[in-house]
């Protein structure tokens, strides 16, 4: 998308133009809006938001609540805050990206450069496992897990998250790699260089962009996954989306808005941060996840 | 010299082995958890299972006690309706948005990124943001009445006929500027040759993106429909942050109906039934999409 410089040939009128500004502008309001809302009312005493305005600006700046929200908020029964729930996200976010990057670097270069007989057919197996409803999978993978001795561990979510993101990092580097010419791994060869020598001197120095956007997409994916960590990893091991999800459905006591608003936010900021940092891969992403390399 | 060529021999043979091995836990992992998992999960659909598998085979009994559910109904009724406005909602405004942003606007580099910011957040964030901003205590229809709007009643997310549509308005949020993102990757894609000799031979904007703009974004509207239509059957977590599923079971969809079922109801031969109609319905579109994609690249 950096072509935002290439001229449009439509030619438009001043109402016109400013007819556009404005439906820009009210979209823009309407993506904001659910934003400002928990930020303006995560930084409220409740009584403001339970008596007041929920868009009013706040009289009274706290920041108890995101104190509150991290660090001693009931979560299921214990006030133990988010904070637990985070690192355990951390701790599952971080191998299972590491290792799905690396797993799909390796098929993407076999796909691409070391082709065989079958090797779509193959490929096309493990992209259509990123488009199943998880829901196929939940009964067995419980089972597995139990066997396996994961049951309701970290190390199981990881394993889970690699298990079902490979077809997506796969796809990313096979895309990737298709574009690279093929004659630099054959003169390689000739000169006698083997496998793995070419991946890593050839292969693995030019792939920093596509490994940017497959991390940002791994990363942003196992992190918002509520439906895996809600069936695999419930109580103290739960990531952070269930425990958000626990804290705002939580029935006993008063509702504290300001709290669960402040949580929110807490359980969006890393994947938030790296949309904002690296938007652009982001979106590159997103785009060669709809399949189109 | 016939020991060294065995040795030549046996080095090009494992060369021609390691890829392949390279590749295989990747392919065995895939084979177990997705295919051998989807068969085990259909043949439980075939089984008497209740709170944990059992192996006793009972035919279709379970396919057709699920379709005489009042429960399984309301979940398929609720993705019709949700998957339909969804689509419609998001292709409509991505598409709108796509087009205006095209028009050379300043500020282009600005807005972008705010139409697509919902896509990075956890749909149980989104969840919890709409939930407090849509109750009628102390959300948008409070709001309302504090500034003088003392009639304005929006109590959607409350109303058994209406939460559904809640739903929609949320996932629409999320979504609708990652179509924007897609219909404009499209559109810049457009040759503007074409466009200048339409202009020239005195085409209006309106017919010009009638006639041409849009016939030539097939592809953006395929991939959109596909990804849209997909997300709408797999939803679920934004169903459970923001209604739980009700007003009573309003807001069950399939995704939730075959959680319930199958770990809360212990009915476990109907809850794998309810996911393999899932997997169909989702195979039946990405299938042919999959097949496409993969033989147009050489």
């Amino acid at each position: 998308m950096s072509a935002a410089t290439q001229e449009t040939a439509i030619r438009t009128g001043r109402i016109a133009r400013t007819f556009i500004y404005v439906v820009l502008l009210v979209f823009a309001l309407f993506y904001l809006l659910p934003f400002f809302v928990m930020l303006v009312n995560s930084v409220k005493p409740l009584s403001e938001i339970t008596e007041g305005n929920m868009m009013a600006l706040p009289k009274e700046l706290t920041f108890a609540p995101w104190a509150s929200a991290w660090s001693t908020a009931q979560i299921g029964v214990e006030p133990t805050g988010l904070r637990p729930y985070f690192l355990n996200s951390l701790f599952m976010v971080v191998p299972a990206v590491l290792i799905c990057t690396a797993l799909g670097a390796l098929n993407g270069y076999v796909l691409t450069k070391w082709r065989f007989r079958g090797d779509t057919l193959l490929f096309g197996l493990m992209l259509f496992s990123c488009f199943i409803p998880f829901q196929i999978v939940l009964i067995p993978m419980a089972r597995m897990l139990g066997i396996m001795g994961l049951a309701g561990s970290t190390a199981g979510l990881v394993l889970v998250h690699v298990v079902y993101g490979i077809g997506f990092s796969t796809l990313y580097f096979r895309n990737y790699y298709s574009a690279f010419p093929t004659e630099l791994v054959r003169a390689a060869m000739i000169d006698g260089a083997g496998f793995f020598q070419i991946f890593w001197r050839i292969m693995v120095p030019v792939s920093g962009p596509i490994t940017v956007v497959c991390v940002i997409w791994l990363f942003t994916n196992i992190w918002n996954d509520f439906l895996f960590g809600a069936s695999f990893a419930s109580g103290s091991k739960a990531p952070m989306t269930v425990a958000l999800n626990n804290l705002v459905q939580s029935s006993t006591g008063v509702k504290e808005y300001n709290v669960h608003f402040a949580g929110a936010i807490l359980a969006a900021l890393p994947t938030l941060l790296v949309y904002i940092v690296a938007g652009r891969y982001f979106v590159r992403g997103l785009m060669a996840g709809s399949v189109k390399g | 010299m016939a020991h060294q060529s065995a040795e030549v021999d046996f080095r090009t043979r494992l060369q021609n082995w390691i890829p392949k091995l390279v590749l295989s836990p990747s392919l065995a992992a895939v084979l177990v958890f997705v295919y051998g998992f989807i068969l085990f999960t259909l043949y439980l659909s075939f089984t008497n299972s209740k709170m944990l598998p059992s192996y006793d085979w009972v035919g279709f009994e379970n396919y057709r006690k699920l379709w005489g559910l009042s429960h399984w109904w309301t979940a398929i009724t609720n993705l019709a309706i949700f998957a339909t406005l969804y689509i419609v909602i998001c292709t409509a405004i991505g598409l709108t948005l796509a087009i205006l942003l095209d028009q050379k606007i300043r500020g282009e580099g600005m807005l972008r990124p705010i139409y697509l910011y919902p896509m990075a957040l956890s749909f149980i964030v989104t969840g919890t943001a709409w939930k407090w901003f849509l109750d009628p205590g102390i959300g948008l229809e409070n709001t309302m009445h504090l500034w003088g709007w003392e009639s304005f009643e929006f109590g959607w997310i409350k109303d058994r006929n209406m939460a559904i549509y809640t739903i929609v308005i949320a996932a629409v949020w999320q979504t609708s500027g990652f179509v924007m993102a897609m219909f404009l990757a499209g559109l810049r894609g457009i040759d503007n040759e074409i466009l200048k000799a339409a202009q020239i031979d005195g085409a209006s904007n309106w017919n010009l993106y009638r006639r041409i703009v849009i016939p030539l974004l097939r592809p953006a509207f395929l991939s959109a429909f596909v990804i849209l239509s997909h997300l709408a059957i797999k939803s679920y977590d934004l169903v459970i942050a923001l209604t739980g599923g009700g007003p009573g079971r309003a807001t069950e969809l399939p995704a939730t109906f075959m959680y319930s079922y199958t770990f809360s109801r212990n009915l476990m031969g109907v809850g794998a039934s309810s996911a393999v109609i899932m997997l169909m319905t989702i195979a039946a579109i990405m299938t042919p999409y999959l097949y496409a994609e993969l033989r147009e690249k050489p």
